[in-house]
């Protein structure tokens, strides 16, 4: 016996079974959608029965339950099919690829053809291992709309050939975006695609998984000074850097350097180096722009037309420019994205920003109260209406 | 996923683009298909996994305000009671984009008038602004 916690005891393990014992079911040849049906009943069963009879292989326990299930499953079906005899084959053993695993999965819950919520929504129940009335709550929907949801994506699936490796690109781009969904609820999105990733990375050597897990614990690690005790925005040249994550902080930097060193990359890889840098300043004026700078460089030249591609980045390196050589500058490349962006909350807000590191004072008011008005989250808004509250109270009167 | 509200009015709004009389005046096989189809919309949305909710207002409206201390509220039923901005209901939906929104807002104003032809209703689009701020630092 181990000293770790026993699995029924410790959410966090048994659903780190999940995928294992969901990829061997699908690997021996049964469809995703019923496997996947089959297994979470197996879990809601597991988590009746372990506390009293807890399981010698709790792996072995969750895919014979999920078996049977499925034998039950079939043998109904059969029996409405008027009551015709299906001998069912004993399944082959699965073949041992436990690595790879969760790798397998995330291809499957990923595949290109699902709209965005549906990869996010499927990921997160079969390989996430949560209910779907989590998934809901964390979304903000009725659970029936998520199940409904989950539902669709699965029989889209259905005839599917999942055998064949997915693409890595839409695998990543959904754990980010279930990252940026944040902490929601009961539910800590951001940590879970922490973990997802972590999982990934041990499948694949691939730089851009290492880099996007960089990525993602780089900015977690300054979550806890990004909201004040009143829940309140703090910008990142006003955070107590003291609160920052510094184990969260070594453990990225140390991920992005083996990602950096295969000297293959790729949009996360740089934005985690920037993200690194702006970690690695003691206080907001010691931040190294120009090196910051020199990354977004690299990161737009990442894409043939950036404004279209990647207006986000473009965007960054207007910041970045601004603190190198100067506010009007900043602005300058800002006019770029006028067209892409304009109607965005975050172009105003930036451009908020540069007026005010210029001096110009009614100028930000003036942005950051368009910017509050094409906020999208209540956070942000309220922020952004501070912001051009305290600009404008700050200005010289035009009397 | 943004969500979106998807407004109805009894009165406010752009100019229709055709003007029905109230609901009370139609023929009643019309008024089933109208209702038929709110109802329709309801099972779409859900079997889309697009619905978040969906609601009617009555049209009493009673406005209401603090009537300063050791006051009571005080009310009033509006300037302008008969021409006023007055909602009627809306769906509430979760969605991949704006631009999904907005076709379903078309297919909404799709609905059945007089003579069960579309009604071309104008809806109100409205995001609304999420609890949760993102889980990362802007730029």
């Amino acid at each position: 016996m181990t000293g770790e916690p026993a699995p029924w005891k410790d959410e966090g393990a048994l659903r780190a079974l999940v995928p294992r014992v969901l990829a061997g079911l699908v690997r021996r040849g049964e469809d995703f959608d019923t496997a996947e049906d089959a297994l979470q009943e197996a879990l809601l069963e597991a988590l009746r029965v372990w506390p009293e009879h807890p399981p010698r292989d709790p792996r072995t326990w969750l895919a014979t339950v999920a078996t049977r299930r499925l034998v039950d499953a079939r043998r109904s079906e059969a029996a409405r099919h008027r009551r015709e005899e299906t001998v069912y084959a004993e399944p082959r053993p699965a073949a041992a690829e436990e690595g790879d695993d969760t790798l397998f999965l995330l291809f499957c819950c990923c595949h290109p053809e699902l709209a965005p919520a549906s990869q996010v929504a499927l990921t997160l129940r079969a390989v996430g291992g949560l209910t779907t009335r989590e998934i809901a709550a964390a979304f903000y929907v009725p659970e029936a709309t998520m199940a409904q949801r989950i539902s669709r994506a699965k029989r889209l699936l259905r005839g599917r050939r999942l055998d064949r490796p997915g693409d890595l690109a839409v695998v990543l781009r959904v754990l980010y975006l279930v990252y940026s969904a944040g902490h929601a609820g009961r539910v800590d999105l951001a940590g879970e695609a922490i973990r997802l990733a972590r999982q990934l990375t041990l499948a694949t050597d691939e730089p851009e998984a290492r880099g996007l897990l960089a990525l993602m614990i780089l900015n977690h690690a300054r979550l806890p000074a990004r909201f004040d005790d009143r829940g309140r925005i703090v910008t990142l040249d006003r955070q107590d850097r003291a609160l920052w994550d510094t184990r969260e902080i070594a453990e990225g930097v140390r991920v992005l350097q083996s990602a950096l060193a295969l000297e293959r990359p790729g949009r996360y890889q740089v934005e985690a180096a920037i993200a690194a840098l702006h970690d690695d300043a003691a206080c907001a004026e010691e931040t190294d722009w120009p090196q910051i700078l020199a990354w977004y460089d690299d990161l737009v030249a990442l894409t043939a037309d950036p404004v279209r591609q990647n207006p986000a980045a473009v965007l960054g390196r207007a910041v970045a420019v601004g603190h190198v050589h100067g506010a009007a500058a900043g602005l300058g490349e800002t006019e770029r994205l006028r067209e892409v962006l304009g109607e965005r909350h975050r172009w105003h807000a930036v451009r908020g920003h540069l007026h005010e590191l210029g001096g110009d004072l009614p100028g930000a008011a003036t942005a950051y109260a368009q910017a509050a008005r094409r906020a999208t989250d209540v956070a942000e808004r309220d922020h952004l209406v501070r912001q051009a509250a305290r600009a404008r109270a700050a200005s010289p009167h035009l009397d | 996923m943004p969500k979106f509200l998807l407004l109805k009015h009894y009165r406010g709004g752009p100019e229709p683009h055709r003007p029905v009389p109230a609901m009370d005046e139609w023929a009643p096989e019309d008024v089933e298909a109208h209702m038929a189809f709110q109802h329709h919309v309801n099972e779409l949305l859900q079997k889309n996994g697009e619905y978040v909710d969906a609601q009617a207002l009555t049209p009493a409206r009673t406005w209401v305000r603090y009537g300063g201390p050791d006051n009571a509220p005080v009310t009033t039923d509006g300037p302008l009671p008969e021409t006023s901005d007055l909602v009627a209901g809306w769906f509430m939906i979760d969605v991949e984009s704006h631009e999904r929104a907005l076709e379903l807002a078309a297919y909404v104003s799709s609905e059945p008038g007089p003579g069960g032809t579309p009604m071309y209703e104008w809806i109100d689009v409205r995001e609304v602004m999420t609890l949760t701020p993102s889980a990362t630092d802007p730029a």
